[in-house]
């Protein structure tokens, strides 16, 4: 009967963090790149989604790419804001420390700017794989 | 600091980490998780390279 007891408890104690963690792993995730994986101990895959991401988005701001602020004017501008701020964190340091000025004089400084905008979609990508792995739908 | 990449390098930077996210992310156990990366990985490099031939051959 105890045993049972015992059971049921870390059973619904189980589904409680369970039910906590599909908010807190994509949310995490979605801050730090990779972090989402790490709290759920999946750490070699959140140390190369992370790798993956920081190495995109400093290598774009070291090729001069822009970063772009919200804004409401060209369209292309708005999905690259949309993109952007998919690196979370990242983002917010860059807008804050004013780097990715970008540079239209350097060809390679568009190339830089495309970087920066698919390191946060791969990073939106990541963010929901750690959802799945939250919700049990992967391993 | 800045950077300077060759088409071909940022081309290359670009699927290595790309292919590292789709793999880990679109796939299940580990062995297809590294099968899936390098085929995109080759997918990507494949794809500059077809590209790279076909520009060639319009400008000449």
């Amino acid at each position: 009967m105890a045993n049972v007891q015992n059971t049921t408890a870390l059973t619904a104690k189980g589904s409680a963090e369970a039910g906590s963690m599909t908010y807190i792993a994509p949310l995490a995730g979605w801050l730090l790149p990779g972090l989402g994986h790490l709290i759920q101990r999946r750490y070699l895959r959140g140390v190369l989604l992370m790798l993956a991401v920081f190495v995109m988005f400093f290598t774009g701001l070291a090729m001069q790419g822009k970063v772009y602020s919200f804004n409401t004017g060209d369209l292309l501008d708005i999905l690259g804001f949309i993109g952007d701020v998919g690196a979370g964190a990242l983002y917010f340091i860059a807008r804050t420390m004013d780097w990715g000025i970008g540079n239209i004089h350097r060809a390679i400084a568009d190339y830089g700017t495309k970087y920066i905008v698919v390191a946060g979609l791969l990073n939106v990508i990541a963010a929901v794989d750690a959802y799945h792995i939250a919700i049990g739908k992967k391993q | 600091m800045t950077i300077e990449l060759s088409h071909f390098s940022a081309a290359l930077l670009f699927a290595i980490c790309a292919s590292i996210v789709f793999g880990i992310t679109q796939r299940n156990t580990a062995r297809d998780m590294i099968r899936y990366g390098a085929y995109c990985f080759s997918l990507f490099i494949g794809g500059v390279i077809i590209a790279s031939w076909v520009m060639w051959f319009i400008k000449h």
